[in-house]
């Protein structure tokens, strides 16, 4: 099984492009902006910001936008959606004109920083941004005390395809989630598969970054690779593998149903609760994850399950739901901590935390799996791993399940 | 400036590697190719140096699985011409493919005239020798190896070539021209080509290619490989019990033994 | 005595290296086993000092050219060719270092000789001249046997200890003249490196610093054993974050990627986002005060201690063992 080929193409399919921009409804919402800088005061990054949304749309509008072009600020958007939520003419922000701008910024850098560039040649080549091994990326199901199946061995139809993702699959915390949602499905009796060694990433950070090219390319492998199996549905751990294959695989063709872990076990919230006995002390502050929460409006359905472990007590940090704080691991943001540094930017997960640590609880909780590494990484920076733990809804759900 | 970088697919360190059942060779069925790491530094430098001084870079390389995806970024990088030789077994030794890269340099137009000739100064299967040495002799060209900086001068037909030596020293050298040279790393590390490129190069341009001349030199082989293992990995660190000064002078035993300190 | 086994002599700026008397160590038990005397082969320019240190070979063959006064690669090739026409010996071991790199090569590809290349040991077995070699960056051995004689091979440093190589009984010199051409390639002029002008990613040895060193004061610890290595320090990214050393020197994820023969990784966790950049160095060694810190999975050695401990145990023990030879 070789890499992730490059030769062919997507099907032909209305995209919009730049080109075509303001043709499109999209585009032509984006000529209805009042410049009201909603947008870039929101951002995160907005007092680094050279071309905020707003001032892309006004260079757009004078046909300037070659300018934004040459600019690197744009390697400064995580592509948390506050933009765009905010707006008050709902124009498709990071969903439309970020990516398209940010595929001409990529293409006009003179050169990459070196720990994105070795986290985009890796996702090309090995399907995931760490360099591991495409052969290993199943290897953490033989820690479990129960099967899992892999479709590549067992292809009979299937209920659930369960698409793992990178950080899931080869991070040690991130076996960790994979552990506790296996044993999730497992105890709900869900009918699940995963494609094992044959996953390779969604793409959604790289095309968020403006790597439109990689991202074509992992989808066509993707798409692929789904058409081989059967199943009726598509369930991830993956907020971004999630964004991906429901706004933007259906353009290649994509027609299957996808959900996100957490809102898919709250829907099994009354076959869980008689499983949650143990009372686990914690006070817990929930984290919405920005393509969960913002993009897709995901709030409730974490906080009813935490909400349902026996002992849990729910805090909510200052910016919660719509204007919670990005983690800044989006939109390449996950490889460009260095980079940030070296420009002196605050990193934005440490941000998040000092916030979380003011309402006094022990847990962060999250359901991205780029929160836990960024957010444990910030806490010992900080000085609080003592004070806080992070562990995702899954994990939570789990240690409250008796064994 | 007319640069030829040879570029050579040896097996991808990152996936596992496992022996062939003839206990002598590796299993290539679940081995991955990847370019070698100094000869991607060896194309970066030839890049610099075009977009310096002008000229072109054509990149040769023998048939390999995975090569048409190296080739086809180098193009998009901006080499101007790709080539690959095919007709050879697979596994050759680098002494195989030195001897087969010379025959092809030394036949097709294209190839001939090279001011400089570029690859890597070492690969991790370099069991039967170097390449850049190898192809200098074949192709009577002057070498220098472990090459970190190359300055042409083409009106002087020289170049300034750094070559690295133990504890940080270099070394300047004037070499004359044509030459040889295996380089270690380029000025700057390799760029990052946009995917869409490769993709968009894959569509519109080809790889030439030139089938194999002839067959291996006579007197080969000269070497027999009669047994491959993998070490033991442990997955654990052995660990070295005792005091302060019990541990380093342990410690200090274990570095000796393997010429450390 | 049937027959003869050859040592290149490496020397560099006025010393011999530590891997000549290596291979002299391993020359000497195969010429032992061949039956055959050992040569040592002394290639310079006013390079009879070098000679008396040389024992362990029967004789040293010398050749004095000005040509030779600095290594050039091919001229060393062009001056064993002409030394093989006089004599034939078995096989011949050139030391693999940066300072003569290449030399085997040309030698081997000029007269169609058999070069095996990263060899850990030689030896005469089954009537054959074998090797032991390690390839793919240390995870593959092969044993490897020459078809044809003489046999050349490159040999890794740290096969034998440099004592059993280093003798001072006199050797016999064996003295020629050689006319040699003059080479396509000069050396103008060697350029040291600056002070702090370091690139992690080409240093043999690095002395890297975690949250374990505790404060920047205690760096100057770790920087001695990286001199005492002629090696470098570096560090993991909290230590970078503090602005203890410059970013060039953060190793990890989010720094370089190294893959040095020796990684010290000192009060450093092992957390994958740090292990990411260091798992492929040949040789780890922790020192950490956790049993079950991470760094302990992917070490080679491990000392479960307090940095600020070891470290100045580690600088002392070295500092008692120099004196064998001198180092390249």
């Amino acid at each position: 099984m070789g890499g992730a080929t490059l030769t062919g193409g997507n099907p032909s399919s209305p995209e919009v492009t730049l080109d075509n921009l303001l043709q499109s409804p999209q585009g032509r919402d984006l000529l209805t902006c009042i410049q009201c800088g909603l947008c870039a005061g929101t951002c995160p990054y907005g007092d680094v910001m050279a071309y905020p949304p707003r001032r892309i749309i006004a260079m757009l509008r004078a046909g300037m936008l070659e300018g934004v072009f040459k600019s690197e600020s744009l390697l400064a958007c995580v592509a948390c959606y506050s933009c765009m939520a905010k707006c008050p003419r709902n124009i498709q922000l990071t969903e439309v004109l970020l990516p398209l701008v940010k595929e001409q910024v990529f293409l006009n850098l003179a050169e990459l920083p070196a720990e994105l560039h070795k986290a985009l040649d890796n996702t090309l080549r090995y399907g995931n941004p760490m360099a591991e091994s495409p052969r290993k990326r199943a290897a953490w199901i033989k820690t479990l005390d129960f099967p899992i199946r892999v479709l590549a061995e067992d292809p009979r139809p299937v209920d659930v395809l369960w698409f793992v993702e990178c950080q899931n699959s080869y991070h040690p915390r991130g076996q960790d989630v994979s552990r506790a949602t296996a044993k999730l499905f497992h105890a709900l009796g869900i009918d699940f598969a995963i494609l094992g060694n044959e996953e390779k990433c969604a793409g959604e950070c790289a095309r968020l970054l403006g790597e439109k090219g990689l991202f074509d390319t992992l989808t066509d492998y993707n798409m692929a690779v789904f058409s081989k199996y059967h199943f009726n549905r598509i369930v991830t751990s993956g907020t971004h593998a999630y964004d991906a294959f429901t706004h933007r695989y259906p353009a290649a063709g994509f027609r299957y149903q996808v959900e996100h872990t957490t809102p898919f076990f709250a829907a099994y919230l009354e076959q869980l609760k008689p499983r949650l006995n143990r009372t686990l002390h914690y006070a817990v502050t929930y984290h919405d994850s920005c393509c969960l929460g913002r993009h897709n409006g995901f709030y409730e359905q974490p906080r009813l399950l935490l909400q349902a472990i026996p002992g849990v007590k729910l805090l909510e940090m200052p910016h919660n739901r719509i204007s919670a704080i990005c983690c800044g691991g989006g939109g390449g943001g996950m490889w460009l901590d260095t980079y940030y540094k070296a420009k002196g930017y605050e990193r934005l997960s440490e941000r998040r935390v000092k916030e979380a640590v003011t309402t006094g609880a022990d847990v962060i909780a999250v359901s991205c799996p780029y929160e836990i590494s960024r957010f444990e990484d910030a806490l010992k920076v900080l000085g609080h791993e003592k004070k806080m733990i992070v562990r995702d809804v899954t994990e939570l759900l789990s240690e409250a399940m008796e064994v | 400036m007319n640069i030829l970088v040879v570029l050579r697919m040896v097996p991808d360190v990152v996936e596992e590697l496992e022996i062939a059942p003839d206990g002598k060779s590796l299993n290539l069925e679940f081995a991955r190719m990847v370019l070698s790491e100094s000869d991607d530094h060896a194309l970066e430098q030839a890049l610099l140096i075009k977009i310096r001084d002008g000229g072109t870079v054509t990149v040769l390389a023998l048939e390999a699985p995975e090569v048409d995806d190296a080739l086809f970024a180098a193009m998009a990088k901006g080499a101007d011409r790709a080539l690959k030789i095919t007709g050879p077994k697979a596994g050759v030794t680098t002494r195989e493919a030195a001897h087969i890269i010379a025959g092809a340099i030394s036949s097709e137009p294209g190839l001939k005239g090279a001011d400089l000739v570029l690859t890597g100064t070492q690969a991790i299967n370099d069991l039967d020798g170097l390449m850049a040495p190898m192809l200098a002799q074949e192709l009577g060209l002057p070498f220098l190896g472990i090459v970190t900086g190359l300055i042409p001068n083409s009106s002087a037909r020289t170049a300034l070539a750094t070559k690295e030596y133990p504890r940080g020293v270099r070394g300047e050298f004037e070499v004359a021209l044509p030459a040889m040279f295996g380089i270690q790393a380029a000025e700057k590390p390799p760029r990052y080509v946009p995917v869409v490129k490769v993709r968009n190069v894959m569509k519109s341009r080809k790889i030439d290619c030139v089938s194999l001349a002839e067959t291996v030199e006579p007197g080969f082989p000269l070497l027999q490989v009669l047994e491959m293992t993998k070490p033991q990995a442990t997955g654990h660190a052995e660990i070295l019990e005792g005091s302060a000064d019990q541990t380093a002078e342990a410690l200090c035993t274990i570095l000796a033994e393997r010429g450390l300190l | 005595m049937d027959g003869q086994f050859w040592v290149v002599v490496e020397h560099w700026k006025g010393r011999v290296s530590q891997i000549t008397y290596e291979a002299l160590a391993v020359g000497r038990e195969v010429a032992d086993q061949l039956g055959a005397s050992l040569h040592a082969v002394l290639l310079g320019h006013n390079a009879r000092e070098f000679v008396p240190t040389l024992g362990k070979a029967d004789c040293v063959i010398y050749i004095d050219h000005p040509l030779l006064s600095e290594v050039v690669a091919e001229t060393y090739a062009e001056a064993l060719v002409q030394l093989l026409k006089e004599g034939k010996p078995r096989g011949i071991i050139f030391p693999l270092t940066n300072v003569t790199l290449g030399a085997a090569t040309l030698l081997g590809a000029r007269l169609r000789l058999p070069v095996i290349n990263f060899c850990t040991d030689i030896q005469f077995a089954e009537g054959r001249l074998q090797a032991r070699c390690v390839l793919y960056g240390g995870k593959i051995e092969s044993r490897v046997a020459a078809e044809r004689e003489p046999a050349i091979f490159g040999l890794w440093p740290g096969a034998r200890p440099a004592e059993k190589g280093f003798s001072e009984r006199h050797p016999l010199i064996e003295e020629f003249d050689m006319i040699l051409p003059e080479p396509a390639i000069h050396l103008k002029k060697y350029i040291e490196p600056e002070a702090g002008d370091v690139d992690i990613t080409q240093q043999e040895v690095l002395v890297a610093v975690g949250r374990g060193i505790q404060s920047q004061e205690n760096l100057h610890l770790a920087e001695a054993v990286a001199k005492q290595f002629h090696g470098a320090v570096c560090a993991s990214r909290p230590v970078i974050d503090q602005g203890w050393l410059p970013l060039s020197r953060q190793v990890g994820k989010s720094g370089a990627t190294v893959k040095p023969k020796l990684y010290l990784a000192l009060g450093i966790s092992g957390a994958p986002e740090h292990a990411e950049g260091m798992k492929s160095a040949a040789l780890i060694v922790a020192v950490n005060t956790d049993r079950g810190a991470p760094i302990f999975n992917i070490a080679h050695y491990g000392i479960v201690g307090d940095v600020l401990e070891v470290l100045p145990a580690l600088s002392k023990a070295i500092e008692s063992r120099k004196g064998v030879g001198s180092h390249a």
